[in-house]
This record gives structure tokens, sequence and C-alpha cells, in this order.
């Protein structure tokens, strides 16, 4: 392998030839056409080259020139160079001085990969590769000129990082960059950040005119930099005695004031939006539940079993489909819902259907299979958490403003979960299965002497509450890990949504789940996430005492006996 | 309360049921309904299904507060005020549709509970019968010609039997109102005269309200009628008089 | 009862309450008997005579007595009273923290820390002084107030908010469940003052006896089967008072019995108190046995597991309860060692045959085939038999 290496590269060199000797480096020879270059003046890319392959030997101020004419070449590999440079990751070849990055191997030499043509030159000893020598004045006049190369950049996210790390240092030697820049700029936003930048560049300077401008620009503002540059603003206008006046130093206290109020907004929203997005996995979680507690009267402790036969799921399907993790996730809820399902079907012709009118008998029973499925899982797939990838669609952020920025997952577990309950509520109310299942929760002999089968319908009902459950697990394996206990964690949450928001009642549940969702995280920055569970849990069984069945309780006399 | 008027207050009430109202989500259980019964009175009340009858029981037992309307006692005793145990012990006895004894223990034992007196935690726990009272079980368990069935759980018994031990229960907490919803049901003819009698016994010491669908029983009792009908008194008086009233008729007939 | 008024004057009050309770005293008596042979075998015969009980066995057997007398306190409300309390391992292990809270404070200077006040895990998380909360504690008497006060006050200020608003059947259940959950998570955190997830351990002695002594835990064995038996006789007490019947009125017919005059919610209450308290005995006899207490006795599981005790015993029925108790944990000791993997299956389907097929339990199966038409005794008698022919002949 190593020898065929070596062909290869002899046959590469030997085909340059025309102008160096096979051994010869690559600034070896571009320092040639340099020279060749020099009377034609023609060879811009060459002297490209050259400029970094002087880099090697030249003294620091040399160097500091030579930065500069990189710089100004506007060649697309300046940056790099530079950066390279200023991290000391820059080393040249010893023996013929190539420009190279290097990589540490496992035999402990280092691969070494030309910079300026991006080939890979060969494994060298560590002492063969030097590094390029760099002080700190060059490493100030370089983060002056990658700032300078990215704003100008084409590429928007390099020209809005730049922006973003001019606001962080705020510098009034940066002044000329930021105004260069912001005649050019036309994206709105990192026009704001520039303009921001500028503020509170003005916010330091001696001119008062100036810096009332600044501070009335800084209104709602709502860059942590901002509230830093204030800050320090008010702290200078404190200790020092340098002429602030009173009128600025209010505006600048108020103008702060009113950042902060803003803050808080954005941190109630971001609280209600984590919240929100609880009190989605709860109704997703909770739902189901609803439907065999609430129309069947049936307590169903496996419940939980139900979600964790979900994540599984999808967890198998993404084995069997490890490509296409995205699609994975789309063809799982289905999947889920049918073996979530199915044992749903299952536990109610076996069991459950032994046990109407026995409540807290369900309740056992039902606590056994529980444990069973749990212990089946733990024998089947080991006890330990499997992983579950969530697919590039999920993640990412979306910004509303300069303070807030929100998941992107949150966001669509919390419209899947509307979209299921929408989907349960259609089925519910339009179909001919919602319309018997409605009978015969109502009248059941009736029911059946209309010719209903009550037994199946009793089946498919428990079948549909279990495959939303199994639904829910396809959520929640993005969301949490995936284990045995999966389940656990969540059947006494939705126990306390289906209570709290009344039986029987899809709006009750939704209430419900919001309600104990938004709670939780409006609670939890004030006291903890433990501390906040427990204060919703006691709030629960206090709110039980008053509305012993629950937000939306049907009244009424056959509710009672 | 103050809204009694003059000509009500002249006589005493066992039961003074005025202007009372009921709903549940909207729908009018009881509009407006008005009932007095005197002391030692039977009355029977009849009605189509969902007339208001076991709203109206639970409303004066203490079991649903009226949105409005007046509920006396004895012309003293606000109803709305207590709940279903206060109001049982305040005298006024029930007997429920559907029998309801309490299957798991034995007819003596059934009894036992609801004789009169003793009902706080320390005094049941510490409870033992007197011989007087054993006595007072063994009259009741004669009464309703359960004697032989003493000792026998009464889940074993049969229906027209667990109605006799049901009001059996009812004449041993000693109220002074009885409230008997269709006692008739699953009753022989002979069974359902026996309690007819047994009724217009107990009429001379206690009040009666009965709500029952059997007419020859009602006949039988051969006492003042009311027929309810959408939760308030559509007609009141004699049977025959009920019976000929043209909107009772359309009522249970018409539509 | 009509048992107790004829023939009350002639025995004594002891021996009324057992009267035509055959298996209550063949129970009493068994536990006697073993809470007097088993200290004895341990402590007489010489550790390699096949009569010597070993020390383990006795805690094991120890700890049995502590779950049949929380199995006990779970029947007097949910078999008499048809409570289905889902939190009662909440009760249980409160008792057993104002145990160890004692246990605790008898450690002294002898911890790690060598701090006179402060128990270990307080010294660790830099705790200046003792909170409010563990004042007391060093007394055994105060200790043994609290085992049964705490307990009894939560259940007091929980049973009086929900029965006087009429929760009743699951929802009950689901909030008793909630209840010993949000306990659970509070017991977890450190700053609770009661050992974080650590809990308590680490004890040394009891009343001035070291805990690891055969004679301490002796005395541990003997004072557990004796408040079975206390509890048993109370629970009997109870049950077969008219107080008794009138549980099971509710059980029954609730709302008939509050039309008979009786106060539902009061009954409930006591009865819930009572067996809370109960429960809270039972946990501080077992802390010192096993010689820990963590918030994991918290966890729900547990709580719904002494109900299957009760159901596989026999609900309404009380030794019932104990022999589920101790049948059910014999199996549980038995079969994590041998098949751990087995033994989820095995609970689990346990729950859904006894729910399914045996609603009275084991007490209750038995019962039936002595009273039904001699068919099943004999099928009985028959499968025995064949039994035991097959193991005679795997012997020979």
């Amino acid at each position: 392998m190593k020898l065929f290496k070596t062909l290869l590269l002899c046959t590469f060199a030997l085909g340059n030839v025309f102008t160096a000797h096979a051994n010869d480096g690559e600034c070896q020879k571009h320092l040639q056409s340099y020279n060749q270059s020099i009377e034609s003046n023609t060879n811009y890319q060459s002297d490209f080259n050259e400029l970094v392959c002087r880099l090697v030997d030249a003294s620091y101020q040399e160097k500091e020139t030579l930065i500069n004419s990189i710089v100004a070449s506007e060649n697309n590999k300046a940056l790099l160079i530079i950066e390279s440079l200023k991290s000391a990751d820059l080393f040249y070849n010893k023996k013929n001085g190539d420009v190279v990055t290097r990589k540490k191997l496992e035999n402990g030499k280092y691969q070494a990969t030309s910079i300026l043509s991006n080939e890979v030159l060969g494994e060298f000893k560590k002492r063969t590769l030097r590094k390029v020598g760099i002080n700190n004045n060059l490493r100030r006049t370089i983060n002056g000129l990658v700032a300078e190369l990215q704003i100008s950049s084409n590429d928007v996210s390099l020209r809005e990082s730049a922006a973003a790390e001019l606001l962080k240092s705020a510098e009034i030697s940066a002044l000329p960059l930021l105004e260069k820049a912001l005649i050019k700029e036309e994206n709105e936003k990192i026009k704001e950040i520039l303009l921001t930048a500028r503020a509170l560049i003005y916010l330091q300077s001696d001119d008062q005119l100036a810096r009332i401008e600044a501070i009335k620009f800084l209104d709602g503002s709502l860059y942590t930099e901002t509230r830093n540059g204030l800050h320090a603003f008010l702290n200078r206008a404190k200790q020092e005695n340098n002429g602030y006046a009173k009128v600025e130093v209010q505006l600048a206290q108020k103008t702060l004031d009113d950042i902060n109020e803003l803050m808080k907004l954005n941190g109630v929203l971001e609280n209600v939006y984590f919240g929100v997005a609880l009190g989605a996995v709860l109704l997703l979680a909770a739902i189901g539940l609803a439907i065999t507690f609430g129309v069947m009267g049936v307590i169903n402790m496996a419940h939980g079993e139900m979600i964790m036969l979900g994540a599984y799921t999808t967890f198998v399907i993404q084995q069997l489909m490890p490509n296409n993790i995205g699609l994975s996730l789309v063809v799982a809820v289905p999947a889920a819902f049918l073996v979530s399902g199915l044992v749903g079907v299952l536990i109610e012709r076996s069991v459950i259907r032994h046990l109407y009118g026995r409540p807290l008998e369900t309740l056992l029973a039902t606590f056994g299979i529980s444990l069973v499925l749990q212990q089946a899982v733990r024998s089947i797939f080991g006890p330990l958490n499997q992983d579950v990838q969530t697919p590039d669609w999920m993640a990412g952020t979306f910004t509303v403003n300069a303070g807030l920025e929100l998941t992107f997952n949150r966001l669509y577990i919390i419209i899947f979960s509307l979209l299921v309950l929408a989907a349960l509520a259609v089925v519910l109310k339009k179909t001919l299965f919602g319309l018997q299942m409605r009978a015969v929760t109502m009248n059941r002999p009736m029911a059946s002497s209309m010719g209903i089968k009550t037994g199946w319908v009793d089946a498919l009902t428990f079948g549909l509450g279990s495959g939303i459950a199994g639904i829910a697990g396809v959520a929640l394996s993005q969301l949490t890990n995936v284990g045995p206990n999966l389940g656990q964690q969540y059947i006494i949450d939705s126990f306390m949504v289906v209570v709290f928001g009344g039986v029987g009642n899809l709006w009750g549940t939704l209430v419900g789940a919001m309600s104990l969702g938004i709670a939780n995280k409006i609670f939890e920055p004030m006291a903890g996430a433990v501390l906040a569970k427990i204060i919703v849990l006691v709030a629960i069984i206090l709110f039980i005492q008053k509305r012993p069945r629950g937000l939306f309780a049907l009244k009424g006399r056959s509710v009672e006996d | 309360m103050s809204a009694l008027r003059p000509k009500h207050l002249e006589q005493e009430y066992s039961l003074y049921m005025d202007g009372v109202s009921v709903s549940f989500d909207g729908f009018k259980a009881l509009n407006n309904l008005s009932l007095y019964i005197k002391p030692g009175e039977m009355r029977a009340i009849i009605g189509p299904n969902g007339a208001g009858k076991t709203t109206m029981m639970d409303v004066i037992t203490g079991k649903t507060k009226p949105d409005n309307g007046t509920v006396l006692f004895n012309n003293t005793t606000d109803l709305t005020q207590f709940d279903e145990a206060a109001v049982a012990n305040i005298g006024v006895g029930r007997k429920f549709q559907k029998p309801s004894v309490i299957e798991s223990l034995t007819v003596f034992e059934n009894l036992e509970l609801s004789q009169k007196g003793g009902r706080g935690i320390w005094q049941a726990l510490f409870h033992s019968l007197s011989t007087q009272q054993e006595q007072k079980i063994a009259d009741t368990l004669e009464l309703i010609a359960l004697s032989d069935k003493r000792d026998e759980l009464a889940a074993n018994l049969s229906h027209g039997q667990k109605q006799w031990l049901e009001i059996g229960m009812l004449i041993s907490q000693e109220p002074e109102l009885l409230l008997i919803d269709e006692p008739a049901a699953g009753m022989t003819d002979e069974e359902t005269m026996k309690t007819a009698e047994l009724f217009k016994k107990l009429a001379k010491q206690h009040s009666l309200v009965v709500v029952e669908h059997d007419m020859d029983f009602i006949a039988a009792l051969d006492c003042k009628v009311t027929v309810l009908h959408e939760g308030s008194v559509l007609a009141e008086g004699s049977l025959e008089s009920v019976q000929n009233n043209q909107q009772v008729i359309e009522v249970y007939l018409g539509r | 009862m009509t048992i107790s008024q004829t023939q009350s004057p002639k025995l004594g009050p002891l021996a009324t309450l057992l009267v035509g309770d055959k298996g209550g005293q063949r129970l009493l008596m068994a536990i006697i008997a073993v809470a007097i042979i088993f200290p004895f075998c341990n402590l007489v015969f010489s550790p390699d005579s096949i009569f010597h009980v070993s020390t383990y066995t006795l805690t094991l057997t120890g700890k049995y007595l502590c779950y049949a007398l929380l199995a006990l306190s779970v029947d007097l409300i949910w078999g008499y009273c048809g409570i289905l309390s889902l939190g009662h391992g909440a009760f249980f292990a409160l008792g057993g923290y104002a145990m160890g809270m004692y246990l605790m404070r008898q450690i002294g200077d002898r911890g790690v820390y060598g701090n006179p006040d402060l128990p270990d895990f307080m010294v660790f998380l830099n705790w200046g002084e003792l909170p409010w909360y563990w004042f007391g504690f060093d007394q055994f008497w105060f200790s043994m107030l609290m085992v049964l006060l705490v307990p009894g006050t939560l259940a007091f200020v929980f049973g009086w908010l929900a029965f006087r608003s009429r929760v009743t059947g699951v929802y009950l259940s689901i909030i008793t469940q909630a209840l010993t959950y949000a306990l659970m998570l509070a017991f977890f955190r450190n700053d609770m003052g009661f050992g974080g997830n650590n809990g308590l351990t680490d004890f040394k002695d009891i009343l001035g006896f070291d805990l690891q002594s055969s004679g301490t835990r002796n005395v541990l064995f003997f004072a557990s089967a004796l408040a079975l038996a206390l509890g048993y006789l109370i629970s009997r007490f109870i049950t077969t008072s008219k107080l008794g019947r009138v549980l099971v009125s509710i059980r029954d017919a609730e709302s008939r019995t509050r039309f008979l005059g009786y106060r539902v919610e009061h009954y409930k209450l006591f009865v819930f108190v009572a067996s809370a308290m109960m429960a809270g005995v039972a946990g501080a006899l077992y802390v010192p046995q096993v010689g820990i207490i963590n918030p994991g006795e918290f966890t729900p599981i547990n709580s719904i597991e002494i109900i299957i005790w009760v159901a596989v015993g026999g609900r309404g029925s009380l030794f019932g309860a104990v022999i589920g108790a101790v049948a059910v944990n014999y199996a549980k000791t038995y079969f994590t060692g041998a098949f751990a993997e087995l033994w989820l299956f095995m609970l689990g389907g346990l729950f859904v045959l006894t729910t399914l097929y045996l609603p009275k339990g084991i007490v209750g199966w038995v019962k039936h085939i002595q009273e039904g038409d001699g068919k099943a005794a004999q099928w009985l008698a028959l499968l025995s038999h064949k039994i035991s022919n097959i193991s005679f002949n795997k012997g020979a």
C-alpha cells in the first residue's frame, strides 16, 4: 500500500519535471515561477502562492506586510491561512519550505497537507515540520484583518458571525471597519447587529450627543452585549467624574430597565413555550388514557408500557432502515400505532373484558401486565437505554428575537400532538366506529340489541387508546431515553392530566395537559424541577378535593350513581 | 325561608317544599316544584320517567342542593343546609328504587345498623346491643316476615325479600318522614297488597311519600296523589280525579 | 355480631374476639410459636445443629412479619372499607424514617465525621445545625410517638380532604399514588434533610443495644411478632365491632350507608388513620432489622405490591392478608435469588391471575373447596396424591 502510494507520488512528480526537479517542494516551484512572473507580471495566482511561501522565513515585520498583502489579494484561501497562522496551526517543511497544516497520526508521525493545494504530502517526523512563528502584535493585526475579511465576505453566515464578533468586542478601533461594512450591508439582521455595535462604541465616546443618540438607539435592543454595555456605562457614570450628564444617565437607566422588562417577558414566553411543549408530551401520553379511562371506565396501568412499546417500535424501525432516519420516524408512527394497538386489543380480549364494572380489579390486573411487558422488553432488548436517533429536520432553532431562540423539535411535538388530538376527535365524532363507541359507552344493552358487537367495540376502543399511546412513544423517543422504564415516568403524570381535566372529555385532556405542562415550567425556575413537580402534584391533590370529577366534569344524575 | 306565605304558616307541615328548582347543565330536573305533606299524611307520587321524582327525593335528603326554593322539615328545619347523613338523623328515611341493602351483612346486621342512634365512631366501635334493642330487631323481623332469615346474608334474599328488608331498615331508623321509591317493584301481588297494608299502618305515626308506577298499589294505598311532569306538579287530588284529568291523560298517553 | 353478645359474659374480651375465627386462632398460635421458637433456636443451638435458625433467616422472617403487619393495615381499609390506597408504602416509609431518625441520632459522635449532633450526611452537606424537625428524635419515646403521629397526621389531613369531598374509587387510588410519588420526589432531595437518595443508614444501636448483636436481633424479631399479633387483634376488634359492619356497608353501598345516617367520611377517616399508623409501626420495626431506609420505599410500585399480597391472601380476611404477605414475599425472596429475570413475570402474572381467577384470594379458594360439593376437594386430593407419588418415585 505504501509502496503504491509512493509510486503514485513519483509519477505525479515526474509529470511536473519541466520546471523543477522531482524532489523539489511546492514552494520552491512557486518561488521560481515568481521570479519568472516578475517580468511578465501576469500570474496573479502564483503571486499569491509566493506570498504565502515567503511567510516561512520572513521577520515579524515582514510578516505583517505579507499578511496585509495576502488579505489584499482577496484570494479565497486568505482567511484560512491567516486564521491558521493566528491559532499556530500553520507549519512548514524544514527541507523544502512547503506551507502545510498537520495532523497527528497513530504512529506518532504527522500527516502534512498543503494549505495551498489541499494535497496530502505524506507523513513526516515531528521535527521536519516547523511552526510558522507568530507574536501578539501579529495576532492583533490578524484579528482586525479577519474581521475585515469576514465582514466583506459573500457568505451571509460568515458575515453574521463577524458582526456578532464586532458587537462583542465593541472596540473603538473597529469603528472605521464597521462604517465601511454598514455602507455595503444589505441583510437587515446583520445591519441591526452592526448598528447596535456602533451604538455601543458611541456609548464609550466623549461626545455627549453621540452617547445620547446611542442610548436612544439601544432602546429595546435585546442583545446581551447591549445590557452589558449599558451596565458598563452606568458604572462609569457612577465611578468617575467624567461629566456624564444626569439626563443621559437617567435615560440609560430607563433604557436598561425597559430592556430588562423585555427580557423578563422573553423568559416568560420561553417558559410558556417549554410548558406548552411539555403539555403536548403529556397530552400525547394522556389522550389514550382519556379514552380507556374516560370512555370505558377502565384504569389501564399498563398504559405507560404502551408508550414504551411505541418508543421501542421506533427503535426497531430505525435499526431496519438505518440510512433513512427521517423516513423511519414517519414509518414508525403507524407501526407503533399498530404494535401498541394490537397489544391493547390482546390485553382487552384476554383480561380486561372479564373485569368490566370492577375498576379497582382492572387497575391491579393491568398493573400486573405492565410488569410483564417491562420485563419482556428488558429480556429482549436488555436493561439499558436504546439509542434512537433524531433526524436533521428535527434539530435546530428558530429565532424570535435577539433574546429568544426556540428549538424546532419542541415545535414539532406541539404540532404533532394537536394533530393526533384532532384526528382522534374526528374518529370519535365522524366515523361509524366512533358512533358505535359512544353508543356502547352510553347504553350498552341498547347498543347490543341494535346489533352492535359490543365486545369488538370494547376491544377496538381499548386498541385505539393503546395505539395512541404507541404514537406518543414515537414522539417521546425523540425527547427522552428509550428504556424499559420509559412508561413508568409518564403514567402518573398522564393520570394526573386525566383526573385534572375531567373524564370523558377530550377538551378536558387538552386543557389539563397544557395547564400541567405550563404550571410545571412556570414553577421550575422558581423552585427547581423536582420541587416544581411536587408543587404541581400537591396542587392537583388539593384541586381534586374541590372538584372531585375534574375540570370538565359531566354533571347530572347518571354520573353520580 | 323568609318567603313563607302566611297561609302556610297557619298549618304545620311535615314536609314543606316551595318553588324548588334544580338544573343539570341547562336541563331543568325540577321546575318550581311545590309539595306540602302534613304530619301523618301518606302521599303517592306518580309521573312518567324523567318527571323529577328521584331528583325531588335527592333534594329532600340533602344529596342534591336546589338552585332555589325552600325545603322545610317540621316547619322549622331547612333541609337544604344539611347533607345526607344529617338529614337521615333529623328524621327523614329513604328507600331506594333499586333495593339497596348491605349484601355482605346478614339480615340481622342490616337491621342492627339501621337501628336509631349510635351513629358516632366511638359509639359504633364500643357498641353492644341491649336486650331492648335486640327485642326491637326481633319485632321488625316479625313485621317484615324475615324472622327465619335472621342470619342469612342479605345477598341471598329474593328481590321481594330485599324490598321488605329495606322497608324494615327504614322502620328501624324510626324516621318521622319516609320517602319510598317504587316499593312494589318485583313483588308478587300478594306481597304488594301486604306492603300497602303495612304502609297504611305506618301512616298513623309517620308521614309517607311513596313514588310508584303500579296503579293497583296506589289504589290500595287510598291516599292523595300528586302527578309530576317535567319537574313540577301537574295535578293533585284523589286517584280517581287525577286519572280523569285531561292533562294527565295527555302526558301519559299523548304525544 | 351475634356471637359477641351471646358468649361474652363467660369469656375474656380477648377470647371473645377470636371466637368463631378459626383462621385467626391458628394464625395467632403460629405467630406466638414462631416468636418463641425462632429466637430460641437461634440462641440455643449451635450453628451446625439442624435445629439452628440462622440470624439471616431470623432477620428475613422478621421482615416478613413487618410486611404482614403492613398487609393487615391495607386489608383493613381495602378489604373492609373498599378504599384502595396506592400510598400505603408512604406511611410505612414515614414510620421507617421516624425510626431511622432516632437510630441516626443514636450514632452520636461515632459517625465518620465524629460530629456529636449532626448525622454524617448533614456534615457532608455543610449544614451548620440540626434542622428543627430533627429535634426530639434523640429520645426513644418521642420517636415512637412520631412513628404513630407522622403517618397518622398525614393520613388525617389527606383523608380529611379527600373523604370530605367524596373522592372515591379509582380517583382516590390515583391521588394516593400521586401522594406517595410526590413524597418520593421530596425525599430524594438533599435539601429535605433526610439523607437524599442514600437515605438513613449505618445505624449503630437502639436503646444502647448493639443492632448487630444476635440478642438485639432476637428482641426485634420478637417485637415484630408481638406487633403483628397486636395488630391482628386490633384489626379484629375493629372489624367485628359495629364500626366494622359500618365499614363493610360503606364498601358495599356507600350512599346507602349515608342515608342510614352514618357520616361515611368520619368512618373512612378513622380507619384510614388507624391503618396508616399500623403501617407506620410496621415500617419502624422494619428499619432496624434491615439497617436502612431510603426514598426507594416510597416508589409507587412498592405500594401496589402490598395490594397484591392482600389480594393473593384474600382481601376482607385478616389472616388472609398475613398469609398473602408471607407467601408472596417468600416467593419473591426465592425467585429473585434463583431466577431473577422470571420474578417480574411471575409477579405480573400473579396480579392478573389473582384478579381474574382468585377474587377472594387463597383464603376464599380454600373456603370454596371446603364448602364446595366435594368435587374440587376430590380433585385436589387426587392431584396431591399424584404429586406425592411422583416425588416418591423420584426419591426412589
